[in-house]
């Protein structure tokens, strides 16, 4: 990452001790952050600064975390990142179907964090290179146009689901994408209760493009809420 | 009406309940012959050892071969049940052991002679009564019945033969039979036999042909028997049609009504009514007018009445007693209110003369009905015989009479009148002192009733003629008009005397029925208010106690379905203490009243009626009636039931009042644990990230090794604070029960791969491999809650086992259940722990630096124990331990494969 300070982070989070060594950890890798208190300063502080990526906790003291990230989606596309102390996954879920892009669970490390914002942002900067021809992680690259999938320059056969639903992955690296938006994209909105159709098309997916499908390191699940595609490891 | 072909939705329910009853039922095959002697028992054999030979369990439960030698032969080879010996009046006789047969629980029983009556003291008098209890066991039974021992057949083939058979069966019992088979020969050919010796023994032989076996008698049952057989096919075929709705025309039900009454023939016309009721295919009712004439019968004619009634009863019809002052209208008004459309009533025996002067019931029915109106003919000599055996005897007793009282006041009051008449006679006219004698006899009539009455009118007269009538002192008449007074006299004192007893008898009945109406409606009262089941007890028995003056307990089940004896000191003065449970137990499992009166063990004292409620049997109600009339009046049984009725809706109301209770009760205490947990979670989660982030920004950043140990420091310590309250909770959460589980289906190895990347910096030390098959079924189950499971068997493999070691994970499917197991090379569990690592609070080693208090595999266990699993320890025979969790199969859903070329 450049040591520009050209990243802006705002951060909507009540907790002092968090505040302070996310801004002692963020601030020593470059990235300016602003701090809102609640959720009312977090919507001013990220209509006026225009930030790069937000960071959003869930329990805010005087509106919900998820109220706030509809609010911002209204408007911007910019990179949520939700920080949840709750235990139910649905909260997550919830969160990521109003529009967040990826979550932490408290307690989380620095280095998680730096990982996550540092995906997010390269994302952010190919956004409008999303007509790429071509998509690459691991060993494995997609030819968008040839509708083309090889592994270490072997081709790799896909059923038409199991293609489109890497594509959708991939066209959505780094980010965590719900059980719901899969099915969703991938087999249209009568299907969004069969969520057994997805598992079963993971499998194959990793079966066909993973060294160890058992421990996969690109097509990582996320107990509970959905799948992620990973560029690196 | 219903010509449209479609089945009538009522019947197809019908139908369908039918068979769901039967479904569970054992089936009943029945051979049923015209005589004895024609081959039942040998073709119920033969057909018993072909099943035998298919193997199926045959048990020859009890079997007459009447010394009959090719039968006996038949037995050979078949397992035979031994009879249960019974000692009756000195005689050792061989029963059939129902308990016995119920124990053993073969697949199929023979029991011969169907319409057999048990010995004194069994447990049902009649052995179909046995038969259905196996029935209900669900246990098949072959057996064997003649033409002359059903029920409703009974009078015509005592007519026939001369010969009245007193072991009979229900009718009933042969027409729900799931098989019939006839057993034919033809009447020479059993004489044939007869002759040879085949049926019975040469001298038994002889006599038998002389009397019983005459062969126009064996024409005319083999005739009876053929047709019965006959009629059921037809009503088979009937069934068959309504099934396939081939019938076109749809026939209202019929209902019948018979008028029962307390002449020597009524059980007869009760029989014909039963006939032609089956014929018809009709409901039917069979109902006795209670008219003031009739309230005078004697004791014995009256019980005569109710044992006609159950009869009826035992024959399929519903009964009733209805009281009213005349016989015609109350009848009619009934048969409307039930839409009753045909009458069955008995012939009048009376002579044309007589009817003339008062039409019998007959004649009035049949120019006042529009209904048809069936009149059964008089054969008095039929009646002698009372073939009522099924039905319990009930021992009556006469209520005590007090009219002697009236007697001696009549008398006394006749003595004051003539005193004062005496003294009164110079100033009136002889009228005036008959009109003193006229009161006296009204007022002794009102107050006394009918004989008192007719004795003070004799009494009177004896007086008035002795003391006033010249010549006086002497009982001769001079003027021949004082005959004509004392006639008058006489009359008016039956007039009055018959008009007051049915007054007396109206206002009886009101009071009665104003009692009964009461006594319901408090007992409702009282009922609908009670909290608890105990005070439901209380209420009730007391109510039930006074109202058939009886000793009363209602005993109610525990959770295993037990009936428990009632405590001490709920009833209050009333509560019965000799109670059989087994028979109260018997009751509640068959859901049927059982002990005095009923068909089940009628020699007990006590009568135990099943408490019915709409869901469920609720409990049993033990009643001990003073007297047996109390109880088994039509009326009194109803009201019995009525009160058994609202007892067992009181108790159903709070039974499930209190599952409501509950069950708010635990949505309310989930409510507050859930929203508790959060909270805590929440408020420790924040401080902890706070501490951890603060820490890990410190390390790194000051350059001094000192303070960069502390830091590290400090960050180890918030992360065992962090694994720590993680446990907490979950184990809070697990712990306080009702955790919902979110499964859904899907493969084991995403949640294997999450836990596995979530640990691997834990992990970094240690060789990690994974063997799961690529076509591991898909089961359901909570993936964050299996996750945390992994993360726990995977901690503490990490915690145990030395660097570098290998840690396996591996998953495999056995029968129903997918195994999954986490290996290790350490040093394997301390002998003895396997089981008890899985308690709360217990670790593998007792003093440890190693972080953690032992809740993990607690955890483990609660966790996979909800999913309906099993989760183990053992220790591997190549050294380390193993740790394997199950999780059921069961049937994924539906998933279409894709067509594996694109398109």
């Amino acid at each position: 990452m450049p040591g520009s300070s050209d990243v802006h982070v705002v951060l909507i989070e009540d907790d002092k001790p968090i505040q302070r060594f996310l801004r002692a950890s963020l601030e020593g890798k470059g990235i300016a952050m602003f701090v809102a208190e609640t959720g009312r300063q977090g919507l001013i502080e990220t209509g006026t600064r225009k930030p790069d990526l937000l960071i959003v906790d869930l329990g805010l003291p005087d509106m919900d975390g998820i109220e706030v990230i509809r609010h911002i989606r209204a408007w911007s596309g910019l990179p949520i990142i939700v920080l949840s102390a709750r235990t139910q996954e649905g909260d997550k879920v919830a969160a990521l179907d109003a529009g967040a892009d990826d979550y932490l669970s408290k307690p989380f490390g620095v280095a998680e964090l730096m990982a996550r914002i540092r995906a997010h942002l390269r994302r952010r900067d190919q956004a409008p290179g999303s007509t790429e021809q071509s998509f690459r992680f691991g060993d494995t690259v997609i030819d968008f146009s040839g509708r083309l999938v090889t592994r270490g320059l072997l081709p790799v056969h896909l059923t038409p689901t199991e293609y489109r639903l890497l594509v959708v992955l991939a066209r959505n690296a780094g980010k965590v994408l719900t059980h719901r938006y899969l099915l969703h994209e991938v087999w249209g909105p009568s299907y969004a209760e069969n969520s057994h159709y997805l598992r079963i098309y993971m499998r194959h997916l990793r079966q066909k493009l993973e060294r160890d499908p058992t421990q996969p390191k690109h097509l990582i699940t996320e107990t509970g809420v959905g799948y992620r595609l990973i560029i690196t490891d | 009406m219903n010509n449209d072909g479609r089945p009538d939705p009522d019947a197809l329910l019908e139908k369908v309940q039918r068979n769901e009853a039967q479904a569970a039922r054992g089936k009943l095959k029945i051979f049923f012959g015209a005589c004895p002697g024609v081959g039942k028992t040998y073709a119920m054999l033969s057909a018993a050892r072909v099943l035998r030979e298919q193997g199926r369990d045959v048990v020859v439960g009890i079997v007459e071969t009447h010394g009959r030698s090719e039968t006996a032969r038949l037995l050979e080879g078949l397992n035979y049940l031994p009879p249960k010996r019974v000692n009756y009046q000195g005689r050792e006789l061989a029963e059939f052991d129902l308990d016995a047969a119920l124990a053993r629980k073969p697949a199929l029983i023979l029991v011969d002679e169907l319409a057999h009556s048990n010995v004194a003291g069994s447990r049902h008098p009649k052995r179909w009564q046995d038969v259905e209890e196996l029935l209900a066991a669900g246990i098949d039974v072959y057996t064997t019945v003649n033409v002359q021992h059903l029920e409703s057949l009974n009078d015509i083939i005592g007519g026939i033969t001369g010969v009245l058979v007193r072991e009979t069966l229900p009718d009933r019992v042969f027409e729900q039979a799931d098989e019939v088979t006839l057993v034919d020969l033809p009447a020479d050919e059993l004489l044939q036999r007869m002759k040879e010796g085949k049926i019975y023994l040469p001298q038994q032989a002889e006599r038998a042909i002389r009397s019983f076996f005459r062969k126009g008698n064996l024409i005319a049952l083999r005739e009876l028997a053929l047709r019965r057989t006959a009629d059921r096919v037809d009503a088979q075929m009937r069934e068959y049609r309504a099934d396939q709705s081939i019938s076109q025309v749809w026939q209202a039900k019929e209902r019948l009504m018979v008028c029962v009454g307390p002449g020597d023939d009524s059980s007869r016309l009760v029989r014909s009514a039963a006939r032609l009721a089956a014929s018809l295919h009709a409901d039917w009712l069979a109902v006795y007018v209670e008219t003031p004439k009739l309230l005078r019968l004697s004791e014995a004619r009256r019980d005569k009445v109710f044992r006609t009634l159950r009869l009826a009863q035992e024959l399929g019809a519903e009964t009733t007693s209805l009281p009213g002052s005349e016989l015609v209208p109350t009848l009619l008004t009934y048969a409307q209110e039930r839409n009753v459309s045909k009458l069955v009533v008995g012939k009048s025996s009376r002579s044309m003369l007589a009817r003339l002067i008062r039409p019998s019931p007959a004649d009035q029915l049949t120019s006042q009905v529009d209904m048809d109106v069936y009149i059964v003919g008089h054969h008095p000599e039929q009646s002698a015989h009372e073939a009522l055996s099924s039905a319990p005897e009930l021992t009556l007793k006469a209520p005590p009479r007090e009219k002697r009282a009236g007697y001696a006041w009549a008398a006394a009051a006749c003595a004051t009148t003539t005193l004062a008449a005496a003294g009164l006679v110079n100033i009136f006219d002889l009228a005036n002192v008959i009109m003193l004698y006229l009161l006296l006899v009204v007022l002794i009539s009102i107050r006394f009733g009918r004989g008192p009455g007719i004795f003070a009118s004799l009494l009177s007269v004896g007086a008035f003629d002795f003391f006033f009538v010249d010549p006086r002192q002497s009982l001769t008449v001079a003027d021949t008009q004082y005959l004509f007074t004392f006639a008058l006299m006489l009359v008016v004192a039956l007039v009055i005397s018959n008009l007051t007893a049915s007054l007396h008898y109206q206002a009886r009945i009101a009071r009665y029925r104003e009692r009964r109406a009461e006594s319901l409606f408090e007992a409702g009262k009282v009922l609908s208010s009670a909290l608890t089941a105990g005070q439901i007890i209380k209420d009730g028995s007391v109510r039930l106690a006074g109202v058939f003056q009886s000793q009363v307990a209602i005993l109610l089940p525990d959770s295993h379905d037990k009936i428990r004896q009632p405590v001490e000191g709920d009833h209050g003065d009333n509560l019965l203490t000799e109670l059989d449970l087994g028979i109260a137990q018997w009751a509640y499992d068959h859901r049927e009243p059982a002990g005095l009166g009923t068909h089940t063990l009628p020699a007990s004292p006590v009568l135990y009626q099943p408490l019915r409620a709409p869901m469920c049997i609720r409990g049993v109600l033990a009643i001990r009636p003073s007297d047996p009339r109390l109880i088994f009046q039509p009326e009194q049984q109803r009201l019995l039931e009525t009160f058994a009725a609202q007892i067992a809706l009181a108790l159903e109301r709070v039974h499930y009042v209190e599952v409501a209770q509950g069950a708010l009760v635990n949505m309310e205490a989930e409510r507050l644990r859930n929203s508790l947990l959060s909270a805590i979670s929440h408020d420790l989660r924040t401080p902890l990230t706070g501490l951890l982030g603060l820490s890990a920004a410190l390390v790194g950043r000051s350059g001094n090794r000192m303070d960069e140990e502390l830091a590290e420091a400090i960050h180890a310590q918030a992360l065992r604070i962090n694994a720590l309250v993680i446990n907490l909770l979950d184990m809070a959460r697990l712990q306080a029960g009702g955790v919902t589980l979110n499964k859904h289906w899907q493969p084991i190895e995403e949640v294997i791969g999450s836990s596995l990347r979530s640990y691997k910096e834990s992990l970094a030390g240690h060789r990690v491999e994974t063997r799961l098959p690529g076509n591991l079924p898909l089961v359901a189950f909570d993936a964050m809650m299996i996750e945390r499971v992994l993360d726990n068997l995977l901690d503490n493999a990490v915690k145990y086992t030395p660097d570098g070691t290998l840690i396996m994970v591996q998953a495999s499917t056995h029968e129903d259940e997918l195994e999954v197991s986490v290996s290790d090379e350490g040093p394997g569990l301390p002998a003895g722990m396997e089981e008890s690592i899985f308690e709360k609070f217990t670790r593998g080693e007792r003093e440890s630096s190693r972080p953690g208090v032992g809740l993990g595999l607690a955890i483990c266990r609660a966790i996979i124990q909800a999913h309906g699993g099993r989760i183990w320890a053992e220790n591997r025979h190549e050294g380390g331990a193993v740790f394997r969790f199950t999780l059921p199969l069961g049937t994924p859903p539906e998933f279409n494969e894709e067509e594996t070329e694109g398109s």
